[in-house]
């Protein structure tokens, strides 16, 4: 490889999960060091390493942690391993490789933030992934590193797995503390932000598992050598994902600012796609980010980024700040999937309007109700009964969902109608085509499949048919 | 759609089902010293019952509703949340296909119609004999894998419609090569 793995430095050695393997490497010296120092010490050292939240909004972990007021009797820290954004899995191979990396970004971020409980919320759907990290946080506890007088430091320290039931929204910092405290994972309004009154009513500080995985290795290795990857404003490593048909789809590590050519096509990543297809678009920072448009389409022919014509996008930079030429709303979590040239846009937009008005929480009218309209005109224009109207509908909604026009609690309708408004303006003319070539009967056949499907709840059970419009009254 | 609540009229039908046994109330119980409420004690609850009965049951929110000193309406509330929680008894084996992109583009809907095929049976629905329930989920963040599905615990990866018939027939389709911990699952019985 031809990166300094950092992250990703203990994959691929024998019996990387058990606690002897990770301390023969130099494996919680880090929080060592980070315990001798004092709290606000350690939090004006992640403030100068600049490390961004790697969770998708790009937020500096220091500056986060200095938002707790001064005086506070209970402190928590949660950590976001609600992994739930499609395509990205770079949490789960880093806890399923090296879970006490993790607990030692665990202790160090508490330590830094006088946490008394930090509590890892793991969605429901790691089932595999739980039992290797449970088996890591009572190695760690046998050894000392969490419970009463933490290396002798007298700061003590508790670490509790709680599993999550399958939400997407509950990977929103304020819909995790609802979570966590037994209710409906329904976002907060901020403020007050969790920082002030977090869960159970106390400043909590609510960090990504790859953002506390960076803390180690900087603890261990000093502020020069993090300041000499990556560039000013993006520092440090990314786990990269890359799914789809591409010849290696997995994660890989790599500073900050690689395009997503060579996430694609380089030798140690992607590796190229199956069967010499080429790529016809691309979401390269989960899904929510937005779309690009893969090399069936020309080159550009100068430098400047035009997203208005239908060139080819693969030379973006992934990271925070090149993603916004392309019209994509931020870096997101950088898992890349990729569409192949045979595939079928309506079936990409279909899938992606599904997920959103599934996992819409339902507080917020345009949320709710913007993403099931979405889906059903996603619905309809599969069913082959897509009007040339619909394009502009879909546009429309989208403009007028999310907290950047402010009308919502949390941001995911804005990731919600962003990669619907790019996927339609960026890929316009194909689905124009389809419409044009559908079969006029279609559409009578469409009014029953999309009406029985937005009725499609299994709590219903054979109710369904009887309430679908259009059934025997 | 996890704003859609269930029907009431639906449920005042439906037979009670079973209610939680002490050992089971004792496993809840022991999860308070980790929250500063009952409350947050829910989630865990819900994990124990399910796996205790199968599902959760009217009876098992009315006793857990009593155990955290909620009303039941507010566990009804968050089992029809999450998608993870079952109120309707399932099979032994729950087969959880995941449907998002990655896994569509690599042939996901293939392995649907296979599984479907060879059980006989739609979404959240189980077979004649018990054996299987099935349903579809969002993202399993398995994607370097796709297509993915879970059998009960186990991640089955790079999953081929054709490969589908002799993964069913396998007994041993849900045995984890890992050590498991046994937090949330339901107590032991006598």
């Amino acid at each position: 490889m031809p990166y300094e793995k950092i992250l990703m430095k203990h994959f691929g050695v024998p019996n990387s999960t058990a606690l002897e393997v990770y301390k023969a490497d130099g494996g919680y010296e880090g929080a060592a060091f980070a315990l001798k120092l004092l709290p606000e010490e350690v939090v004006d050292f992640v403030k100068e390493a600049h490390v961004r939240g790697r969770g998708g909004a790009g937020f500096p972990a220091g500056v986060k942690w200095s938002f707790l007021p001064k005086e506070r009797d209970i402190t928590y820290l949660c950590v976001n391993a609600d992994e739930s954004e499609p395509p990205t899995f770079c949490n789960r191979v880093l806890m399923e490789n090296d879970p006490h990396l993790l607990l030692e970004g665990i202790l160090v971020a508490g330590y830094a933030t006088r946490s008394s409980v930090a509590y890892i919320y793991m969605r429901g759907e790691f089932t595999e992934l739980f039992h290797i990290m449970q088996k890591a946080v009572d190695e760690a506890y046998a050894a000392g590193y969490f419970g009463e007088n933490i290396l002798g430091s007298g700061y003590a320290l508790d670490c509790y797995i709680h599993r999550g039931a399958g939400a997407y929204v509950c990977g929103e910092e304020t819909g995790l503390i609802e979570s966590l405290e037994g209710k409906r994972g329904w976002p907060r309004i901020k403020p007050p932000f969790p920082a002030v009154a977090g869960l159970f009513g106390k400043p909590t500080v609510v960090n990504n598992v790859e953002t506390l995985a960076c803390l180690p290795p900087i603890l261990a290795r000093g502020l020069d050598w993090w300041k000499s990857l990556g560039t000013e404003r993006s520092r440090g490593t990314k786990m990269y994902c890359v799914s789809g048909p591409v010849n290696q789809p997995g994660c890989y590590e790599a500073p900050l600012g690689l395009t997503v050519r060579e996430l694609i096509y380089g030798e140690d990543f992607g590796a190229g796609m199956r069967d010499g297809n080429k790529v016809k678009a691309v979401f390269p920072g989960g899904i929510s980010m937005g779309v690009l448009r893969g090399d069936v389409f020309p080159k550009g022919t100068d430098g400047d980024v035009d997203t208005t014509q239908d060139f080819d996008e693969l030379d973006c930079k992934l990271d925070f700040d090149d993603v916004k030429r392309y019209d994509l709303l931020g870096l997101g979590t950088a898992a890349a999937v990729v569409v192949p040239e045979n595939a079928d846009m309506r079936d990409v937009l279909h899938n992606v309007a599904r997920f959103y008005a599934l996992e819409s929480c339902g507080q917020c009218t345009q949320c709710r109700d913007g993403t099931s309209w979405m889906y059903r005109i996603a619905q309809r224009i599969l069913a082959g009964a897509g009007r040339p109207l619909d394009l502009d509908l879909l546009e429309e909604l989208t403009q007028n969902m999310g907290m950047m026009p402010g009308m919502s609690i949390c941001g995911l309708p804005d990731g919600a109608a962003w990669p619907i408004r790019t996927l339609v303006r960026k890929f316009r003319p194909e689905l124009e085509r389809h419409i044009a070539d559908q079969n006029s009967d279609a559409a009578e056949r469409c009014v029953r499949e999309t009406n029985a499907a937005a009725y499609d709840l299994p709590i219903l059970g054979d109710k369904a048919a009887t309430l679908a419009p259009g059934a025997a009254t | 759609m996890s704003w859609q609540t269930i029907d009431r009229t639906t449920v005042a039908e439906e037979q009670l089902g079973p209610g939680l046994s002490d050992a089971v109330r004792d496993k809840v119980r022991g999860f308070f010293p980790r929250y500063a409420t009952k409350q947050a004690a829910l989630l865990p609850a819900l994990h124990i019952t399910q796996n205790a009965l199968g599902y959760v049951s009217l009876q098992a929110m009315r006793d857990i509703a009593e155990l955290l000193e909620l009303t039941p309406a507010q566990v009804l509330g968050v089992v029809s949340f999450y998608t993870h929680f079952w109120t309707h008894p399932k099979g032994r084996k729950t087969i959880v296909l995941c449907r998002s992109l990655s896994c569509e583009l690599m042939g996901g809907k293939a392995v649907k119609d296979a599984i479907q095929r060879q059980l006989g049976i739609g979404e959240h629905e189980t077979t004649p004999d018990g054996r299987y329930s099935y349903m579809t989920e969002e993202c399993l963040a398995q994607c370097d894998d796709a297509p993915c599905m879970l059998i009960n615990e186990k991640m089955h990866k790079r999953v081929r419609a054709e490969d589908v018939e002799r993964l069913l027939a396998d007994e041993n389709n849900d045995k984890l090569d890992i050590p498991r911990s046994d937090l949330f699952d339901a107590p032991p019985e006598g």
